[in-house]
């Protein structure tokens, strides 16, 4: 069919740089992950699989930065979409002023992760920083707290930040969800006697389980992807207390070890899969 | 409570920015003994020092050339495809959609090595052009999701009718397609517009010549060499995101449809 030829040339061009640099370098980190090449040497060796098994079972900072991405993962997850959900409540109904507000909480969305981290960075400083002066000022001095230099805790100090960035952006993802409610289910619920809360309970969060889906799918890929948060944050390259995933891959190559990082990278693509598809398990779990 | 709540998330989002913005008109010792006061010796200081210094203004320059390249040529290229997911018959349409979001699935942290390995033996790491590239290609499948999202829903005949006038595909793409979808690629476009002014993970692996340095990697930079000016830092914050920020003050619906659209789909 000539019409049909016309549209494949429609798809070239962008078939070309999608597929060259995209698809063929996924395809190509394969195989930089069975090497040992550092990155720039014109020699390397061939190391088979040995990178993907020291990656998975003999590799502490791997394993570390595993675990930082998971707790925060965790608080992010469940906060942001708690939050979200709160705000998305408490502003659904239109008026002048729930207009103004999501367009205040939805804000810092439209920031770099760098600036959002420089913010933080002077909330959480523990001598000069916002944190500190607040709890001072309303006389709970005793819990002043050295936020990112503790590191043990550090990364949930960074979950919060996170969680103030994207907050907003959820928000208007459940207020949507929320308008689409008919009115006659509350009014039903209403006249059954529900009170605020068991009409969240019975009606709001059954009806808004596509949007919950939705946000909690979108939050765990985004805080995954949060790099550019904790290099702003924490320096380049991170402490460990604040290593995740994606940092750690990026000083692996920057140290030169190229065929490793690729290794990584492969684990990493691995473990966003499999908490997608536990997500999605748990959620028909939930939602029948 | 309604209005406690929402009065302490409101405070929660705006002192820390009148902190910011007020900051950078402070000294740092200004900064320290009253965070949250006006300026009370107000100083333009910091901005003389950032954007000569710092060479701002040429950073500031190379994030507007990126943008203003491969923002259109994503949503060109994009709109293309999209166009033929709509057109296209039932599988062909399928598996180049499916071919795009593929790429959806797959973060970037996850091919910027082979990228790096790819476009440094191309010549094109460490330059502007090579930026836009990478733009381009990470964020077409978001574009194609979002635009073959809205053109499936345009009606067949709409296109048939210029087509069989003899126009061909080319004419129903121009006249009928794009300007039906111009909400969309609008709020494509803002999407586009946002993911990369403030990409920091290709500029940082690409670029090391300090003049071919965009914004968030020059920021990133800030840190080490002003670890706690805190006032330097938060000018920087400043002339960042101002230009984001006033066009958000403008076109606010429109960021809200486009960046949500974006992670909806992406």
């Amino acid at each position: 069919m000539r019409s049909s030829r016309t549209l494949y040339l429609f798809a070239a061009p962008a078939l070309v740089l999608y597929g060259g640099f995209f698809l063929l370098p996924a395809v190509q980190g394969l195989r930089y992950a069975t090497t040992d090449w550092d990155g720039y040497s014109s020699t390397f060796h061939d190391v088979g699989a040995a990178n993907l098994t020291d990656v998975v079972t003999d590799d502490d900072l791997f394993r570390h930065a595993l675990t930082n991405n998971l707790k925060f993962l965790l608080v992010v997850v469940l906060g942001q979409t708690a939050l979200a959900l709160l705000l998305a409540v408490l502003l659904a109904a239109r008026s002048r002023g729930s207009t103004w507000l999501r367009a205040l909480f939805f804000l810092p969305t439209i920031l770099s992760s760098v600036s959002v981290a420089f913010i933080w960075k002077f909330v959480y400083d523990p001598n000069f920083g916002l944190a500190n002066a607040l709890l001072r000022a309303v006389g709970l001095g005793r819990f002043e707290s050295s936020y990112l230099g503790n590191e043990s805790t550090a990364i949930l100090w960074v979950a919060v930040a996170q969680i103030w960035f994207h907050a907003g952006q959820m928000m208007v993802v459940y207020i949507a969800g929320i308008n689409q409610i008919p009115d006659e289910l509350y009014d039903a619920a209403r006249t059954d006697g529900a009170g605020r809360w068991q009409q969240f309970r019975h009606v709001t969060w059954p009806m808004v389980a596509p949007a919950t889906a939705l946000v909690v799918a979108y939050t765990t890929l985004q805080s995954f992807k949060a790099f550019d948060l904790i290099l702003g944050l924490a320096g380049n390259p991170p402490r460990s207390g604040l290593d995740v995933l994606a940092t750690r891959i990026y000083s692996t190559f920057a140290n030169s070890q190229l065929g490793y990082a690729a290794a990584e990278s492969i684990v990493f693509m691995v473990a966003i899969a499999l908490v997608t598809f536990l997500q999605n398990r748990a959620a028909r779990m939930v939602h029948g | 409570m309604r209005r406690f709540l929402l009065a302490i998330y409101a405070l929660l989002i705006v002192v820390p920015l009148i902190v910011i913005v007020g900051g950078s008109f402070k000294t740092t010792a200004d900064l320290f003994a009253s965070p949250f006061g006006l300026p009370t010796r107000p100083t333009l200081d910091n901005y003389t020092n950032v954007l000569e210094k710092q060479d701002l203004l040429r950073v500031l320059g190379n994030s507007i050339l990126v943008v203003a390249v491969s923002v259109p040529v994503t949503l060109l290229l994009g709109s293309l495809v999209a166009f033929a997911v709509a057109r296209l018959p039932r599988w062909p349409s399928r598996i180049l959609f499916g071919t795009f979001a593929l790429g959806l699935a797959v973060p970037a942290q996850a091919v910027m090595i082979p990228q790096y390995v790819q476009f440094d033996r191309l010549g094109l790491r460490n330059s502007l052009t090579g930026l836009m590239l990478i733009n381009v290609v990470v964020t077409l499948p978001v574009a194609v999701f979002i635009l073959s999202g809205f053109m499936r829903t345009l009606p067949g005949e709409l296109f048939e009718a210029a087509e069989i006038d003899g126009a061909g595909a080319w004419a129903a793409y121009r006249r009928i397609a794009v300007p039906v979808s111009a909400p969309s690629l609008a709020a494509t476009a803002i999407f586009l517009v946002v993911m990369h002014w403030n990409d920091l993970l290709y500029p940082l692996l690409f670029i090391d010549d300090p003049g071919k340095r965009t914004l968030p990697l020059a920021l990133l930079d800030f840190q080490g060499e002003y670890l706690t000016e805190y006032p330097l830092l938060f000018t920087g914050v400043v002339v960042a995101s101002l230009p984001m920020v006033l066009a958000y003050a403008f076109l606010q619906r429109h960021f809200v449809a486009g960046i949500t659209a974006g992670a909806v789909k992406g």
